[in-house]
């Protein structure tokens, strides 16, 4: 496939966003329950929330770019019960929402108790659209990654592994985006938010290379012969009908030889895992530069991994376009 | 239930690309807007089709056969590109089965082409959205034309007869036998996708010849034949008369 960059900094963007909320979270559970320190309210998940959301909004905006009529992007709500493209776009502004108020919680310091758990822990609002934030955070990995999943014939994206893969991705980067953040904000979490993401970065590492293992191994299901329909061992094209481009040549082949893929290979298992590792382990004592160096390789990285996504999608179509003339 | 479809017979297409212009000719001029062309005489010409004829050779050389090969939107039964719009722009209809897009509803997210395994939609870069054959929607039921017309542009313009129009869910109907008849089987079938849209295989023909169909073998004794036997310079029949 052609890897179009919209989709990249819209999947990359988000992710990000969507990580650094449930980091944000999991900072204010473990605080609840006294296994952290309280941060400072106000800095840490108020801005927090805020650079979520110019995350998910500069998301949302590059996704407009892919569109062809953009000002008809809210009709896309409309399929829910089929597409997993039009559950995204639902689901996408109710994250936001939620992120929005639970900073806006923060931000305002509005914390009266609503109940109180058996345990004696009061549950305030930021509590309840905290969990609500987590479920439409995973809600929102699961659609977009079941946007590439569910097309069975792509058999490089037709696996659980790209739904884990979105989860970790994403948390990862918004981890070490939270722990970055929390060193300069609430120094007290960067050890717990470090340590976290290195755990995610790990888990991705895993993830991510198996399925680089499995979509080495892919045998395509359809071949010419099943494409025209003719069982001869030896076809070849002659011509696709057309000297000039068409939709068909642009859209699904990323036109870069086997080098350029392997160089982004690479750049990206070094960018998203392997640089950000020791980087975030030697930032788990603090140390901003560190923390934000640790992110900015590894979301350049998953720009690349994102890109390498795309560009690995071998789609059967491309069957029919295998010679100009 | 109908699901209209066209049977392509690989058999007589000759590659003449008559399908591909007639197509475009007539889907460029409807009420639906032009299939936009960008660049057409400069040195990289692309633009929306339809329709194309590809080229195939098949075996090794000097055992080979060119097969040309009409490519068009399969109107699959259980259609993969309709569940992932979006928008409910890309829809089968009940009635006849055609998959069509609702170019009013189209946002252009390309989500359909990538769920086509047959790479049959195109995104019209004049209009940004998506395109794909309608069966000629807008001329199959056009009552102001005569009933012979009321085919979709490609068959009427096909030289060879290669391309049938109708219903695959008739039994009797020509397209129908055809299948059935003529091997007709469908594109890419291992992803279920039930394409309408049938092609039939190239066939050898080939016509024996017995030495008594030439020679009468119930009449040894020849006693009919003019005897002597005229010189070949000598007018025939056909020559003397008029029958």
């Amino acid at each position: 496939m052609h890897p179009a960059f919209s989709v990249i900094f819209l999947t990359t963007l988000i992710g990000a966003a969507q990580g650094l909320f449930l980091a944000l979270f999991t900072a204010q559970s473990y605080a609840a329950f006294k296994l952290l320190p309280q941060p400072d309210a106000h800095a840490f998940y108020g801005q927090g929330s805020l650079l979520a959301l110019v995350l998910l909004v500069a998301g949302l905006a590059a996704s407009f770019f892919h569109l062809g009529h953009p000002e008809r992007a809210w009709r896309a709500a409309a399929k829910w019960r089929t597409s997993w493209l039009s559950r995204e776009v639902i689901v996408l502004p109710a994250f936001m929402g939620v992120v929005f108020l639970y900073g806006l919680a923060h931000w305002l310091d509005w914390h009266p108790v609503l109940m109180t758990l058996p345990g004696g822990l009061p549950v305030d609002p930021s509590a309840i659209l905290g969990v609500a934030g987590t479920v439409l955070a995973f809600a929102l990995f699961v659609c977009t990654a079941m946007i590439y999943a569910c097309l069975k014939f792509l058999a490089e994206w037709h696996s659980p592994l790209t739904v884990i893969n979105y989860i970790l991705l994403g948390g990862a980067s918004g981890f070490t985006l939270a722990a970055a953040f929390a060193a300069a904000t609430a120094p007290e979490l960067v050890g717990f938010l470090a340590g976290w993401a290195a755990i995610i970065t790990l888990l991705g590492l895993l993830s991510r290379g198996a399925s680089l293992i499995r979509n080495a191994r892919l045998k395509p299901k359809s071949t010419l012969q099943t494409a025209i329909g003719i069982k001869h061992p030896k076809i070849v094209q002659k011509t696709q009908g057309f000297m000039g481009g068409s939709f068909n040549t642009r859209e699904f082949f990323h036109g870069r030889p086997v080098a350029v893929l392997r160089g982004v290979k690479w750049f990206f298992i070094l960018g998203v895992f392997l640089v950000p590792l020791p980087l975030l382990l030697a930032g788990m004592q603090g140390g901003v530069a560190l923390l934000a160096g640790a992110f900015a390789m590894q979301y350049l990285g998953l720009l690349a991994e994102r890109w390498y996504f795309f560009a690995q999608a071998n789609h059967p179509q491309n069957l029919y376009y295998q010679s100009i003339a | 239930m109908t699901q209209l479809a066209l049977v392509i017979d690989l058999n007589v297409c000759v590659g003449c690309q008559a399908c591909v212009t007639s197509c475009k000719e007539w889907n460029t001029s409807g009420e639906a807007g032009p299939m936009g062309d960008q660049n057409p005489y400069g040195a990289d010409p692309t633009g929306t089709f339809f329709n194309r004829v590809q080229t195939f050779e098949v075996g090794e050389f000097p055992n080979t056969e060119t097969v040309h090969f009409p490519k068009s939107c399969l109107h699959c039964e259980d259609p993969p590109c309709v569940p992932v719009c979006p928008t409910g722009a890309s829809y089968k209809r009940k009635e006849d089965g055609i998959v069509l897009v609702d170019y009013d509803k189209c946002i252009g997210c390309k989500y359909c082409s990538w769920a086509c395994p047959y790479g049959a939609r195109e995104l019209d870069e004049q209009q940004r959205v998506m395109k794909k054959c309608t069966l000629c929607v807008d001329r199959i039921y056009d009552m102001t034309m005569a009933e012979a017309d009321r085919k979709p542009s490609c068959v009427k313009a096909c030289p060879t007869s290669a391309r049938l129009f109708g219903d695959v869910h008739d039994p009797e109907s020509a397209v129908s036998i055809a299948i059935r008849e003529s091997g007709g089987y469908a594109l890419m079938p291992e992803w279920g996708t039930h394409p309408a849209n049938h092609y039939l295989p190239r066939r050898k023909t080939r016509i024996k010849i017995h030495e008594d169909e030439l020679e009468r073998a119930d009449n040894p004794l020849k006693v009919d034949r003019q005897l002597p036997k005229p010189a070949m310079s000598e007018p025939t029949l056909d020559d003397v008369t008029t029958w």
